[in-house]
């Protein structure tokens, strides 16, 4: 005879349609009415739209090396940066701009890293926060292990790791779930499913009707959101973060959204997915919807629009011309890749970097 | 004939190696309907279907751990890992499993893989993409590492890799994957594995090397040349093995001797050429040898990365160096 021992379920949240709309007026949770905080929200997601725009057209004109494009993701990535304090922890991968311009980081830091130079690994924002992750899922353990950096001390504070729907797939992250069950962490693994991991698509990946559940085989509490819905983002984001902080344990968030971009420059998705796929998922990307609510809610206007749009364009312009100065005026000695080696360089260190510096003409950036 | 890139010479191989034997098997990340993101394996799935070209999910451990099992059980898995940075999760199975599986089943089980990635810096790739890990998996007993310089021995090197009955690490140096194009005829020849490749005749020193530092060692052997000093140029091309003996015979009529490598200088493969040459060479050497090799840093980003690598200039410093001492 058989018993149930386990069964799940797994709970989808949205609050805010395509059209803008509300779906059920009687049932938002108070971030929908907090206009003042969503015109703010939708400002950084306006301005991380147009950073990327610029980021591409540096690339495009050989200015940038190969940068990821956060395209589409903007609800999502804002609503991080914007549910966590700031002695929380961010273990980001690599395209979550929003999340990080939320907390400081400079669009001129930015594109340094992605334009080859060191400095932009040392960002502005929360010092302790981790840098740009690009061995996929690797983050989630290391935020796992903040999470317990915290607890051990007693401190309030959460960990938060960001990781793809391909980035899924690694042990890393089923590991980090397992981890934050076995020693109720305070952090929060928030997957953003934009359906494509470079050319393989979401349905290759697995056949589990949702990444989320793969939290709930694993004993965390876990749910999916609309990830291009602000408001659900922000309000699973807020609970989250919240239980983390109170002591309640780790929680997983699968947000679904769309990679409206490429992977990267380097990419041509053109070549593995077709046309029609992207153009509904424009329909259904986050700022149109979310700005058609803040002018329905009398909270937003043309005018508004236009003089965010023009004050964007000017800030990205400003963040190229920084990191432009930069590299061409001020650019990292060919000893930086030895200064931070170790805390005291060792001997061997020392006669190679005086060795480097015989050669100062090499290796003339092209 | 056809004249082809040493990526195409890759292609090549594997479509070859496909064609004549059905336990072949390619897998990785965006190997199939992509065709890899330098385009490696462009066409294989079309033409021997996804079953046979596997769009992996994303998970590197996953991939060599499954390819350590379909080797054991009668399949002849290639699986590419996309960078060279993201084979450092791998390692677990290649080392703990891949290359002990024959002797530590006497020879019940064996683990005839191909793990193939692209390597080395001068891309201006992201971070993680630039690596030069040869050392690490030539340290591993039990498995062979490979790294073809040019588009026939990309073609041969890889059909022997293929057919070898060992797990063999094959590193493609993505610096050069268009660099050159050459004659490549398909016809299924394998080069061996474990022998030196002599590109060059020369009588007063021999340059050593292997993968893309074979462009700028060249070009050290031309500059030379307009010197009136004559350079013998090896590529060593399988790198666990190596066969020494072509090594300490050019160097026993040179006397001299520079090795070039991208990857760090510490521990690295050029390292044991030198101590073997210390050994079996010794009689023979005018001059201590030098290695010429990348700083023992963290690859920088790519502002950077060309100062990281051994450049010509710095090979004729070290060229120098050895032809001063008397
Ligand atoms: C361990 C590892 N393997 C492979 C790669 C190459 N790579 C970079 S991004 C990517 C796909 C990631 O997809 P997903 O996790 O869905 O994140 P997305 O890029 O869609 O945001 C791959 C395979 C990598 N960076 N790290
Ligand atoms: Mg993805």
């Amino acid at each position: 005879m058989a018993r149930t021992v386990a069964a799940f379920k797994v709970d989808h949240f949205q609050f805010l349609g395509a059209d803008g709309k509300l779906l059920d007026e009687q049932h938002v949770p108070a971030v929908a009415r907090d206009f003042d905080r969503l015109t703010d929200l939708y400002r950084l997601m306006t301005l991380t739209r147009a950073f990327d725009k610029k980021a591409v057209a540096l690339q495009r004109t050989g200015k940038l090396g190969t940068y990821a494009s956060s395209l589409g993701h903007e609800a999502a990535h804002v609503s991080i940066g914007a549910a966590m304090q700031e002695e929380d922890c961010l273990a980001p991968m690599y395209r979550e701009y929003g999340a990080q311009f939320y907390r400081g980081v400079k669009m001129s830091e930015v594109l340094l890293y992605w334009g080859g130079d060191e400095r932009g690994n040392d960002f502005s924002g929360p010092r302790h926060d981790f840098a740009w992750c690009v061995p996929i899922a690797t983050q989630c353990l290391h935020a796992a292990g903040a999470a317990m950096a915290y607890k051990l001390k007693n401190e309030a504070r959460v960990a938060v790791s960001i990781v793809g729907d391909g980035g899924s797939s690694k042990g890393d992250f089923l590991e980090a779930i397992n981890a934050a069950s076995a020693w109720k962490l305070p952090l929060v693994l928030v997957i953003i499913n934009n359906q494509w991991a470079i050319s393989v698509p979401r349905s290759k990946q697995n056949s589990a009707t949702t990444l989320a559940q793969k939290g709930i085989a694993g004993g965390l509490p876990s749910i999916q959101v609309d990830g291009n819905d602000l408001i659900a983002c922000l309000w699973a984001m807020e609970k989250a973060v919240s239980a983390a902080r109170a002591g309640k344990g780790a929680f997983v968030i699968e947000m679904l959204t769309y990679r409206l971009s490429d992977h990267t420059t380097a990419d041509d998705a053109r070549r593995y997915r077709p046309q029609e796929e992207v153009d509904e998922a424009w329909e259904q990307e986050p700022l149109k919807r979310l700005r058609s609510y803040l002018i329905d809610q009398g909270a937003w206007d043309d005018q508004r629009e236009q003089e965010l749009l023009s004050e964007c364009s000017q800030f990205v312009q400003q963040a190229a011309d920084e990191y432009m100065d930069l590299v061409q005026n001020k650019p990292q000695p060919l000893t930086a890749m030895f200064d931070y080696m170790y805390a005291d360089l060792p001997h061997d260190l020392v006669e190679q970097r005086a060795y480097a510096e015989q050669f100062p003409e090499d290796g003339g950036h092209h | 004939m056809a004249k082809i890139t040493l990526i195409e010479g890759v292609t090549l191989a594997l479509a070859r190696a496909m064609e004549e034997d059905q336990s072949v098997v390619v897998l990785g990340e965006d190997v199939g309907v992509n065709g890899g993101v330098f385009r490696a394996t462009a066409g294989l799935q079309q033409r021997f279907g996804d079953e046979r070209v596997i769009d992996t999910p994303l998970a590197e451990v996953m991939i060599a751990g499954v390819s350590v099992g379909m080797a054991s059980q009668g399949m002849k898995p290639v699986a590419e890992a996309q960078f060279c940075g993201f084979t450092m999760p791998m390692i677990d199975h290649i080392m703990c499993h891949a290359g002990r599986m024959r002797n530590r089943t006497r020879g019940r089980l064996s683990c005839p893989m191909v793990l193939r990635f692209p390597t080395g810096g001068g891309i201006h790739a992201p971070e993680h993409h630039s690596e030069s890990p040869e050392a690490l998996f030539a340290h591993m007993p039990g498995i062979r590492v490979v790294m073809p310089s040019s588009p026939s021995r990309a073609y041969g090197l890889l059909l022997a890799a293929i057919r070898d009955p060992d797990p063999v690490i094959y590193m493609e140096p993505k610096r050069i994957y268009r660099w050159q194009r050459e004659d490549v005829e398909d016809d299924g020849e394998a080069l061996p594995l474990d022998v030196c490749f002599t590109l060059r005749d020369g009588k007063d020193i021999t340059l050593v090397t292997w993968g893309a530092m074979v462009k700028e060692t060249l070009q050290a052997a031309d500059q030379l040349e307009a010197k009136g000093i004559s350079a013998e140029v090896i590529d060593v091309a399988t790198l666990s093995p190596i066969d020494m003996d072509t090594i300490v015979e050019s160097v026993a009529r040179t006397g001299r001797c520079v090795i070039v490598q991208e990857a760090p200088k510490h521990c690295g493969v050029a390292s044991e050429i030198a101590a073997h040459l210390a050994d079996a060479g010794i009689w023979s050497l005018h001059a201590p040898v030098k290695r010429v090799c990348g700083y023992d840093t963290v690859m920088p980003l790519y502002r950077n990365e060309m100062k990281y690598m051994p450049s010509v200039r710095r090979i004729l410093h070290a060229v120098n160096q050895v032809l001063e001492v008397s």
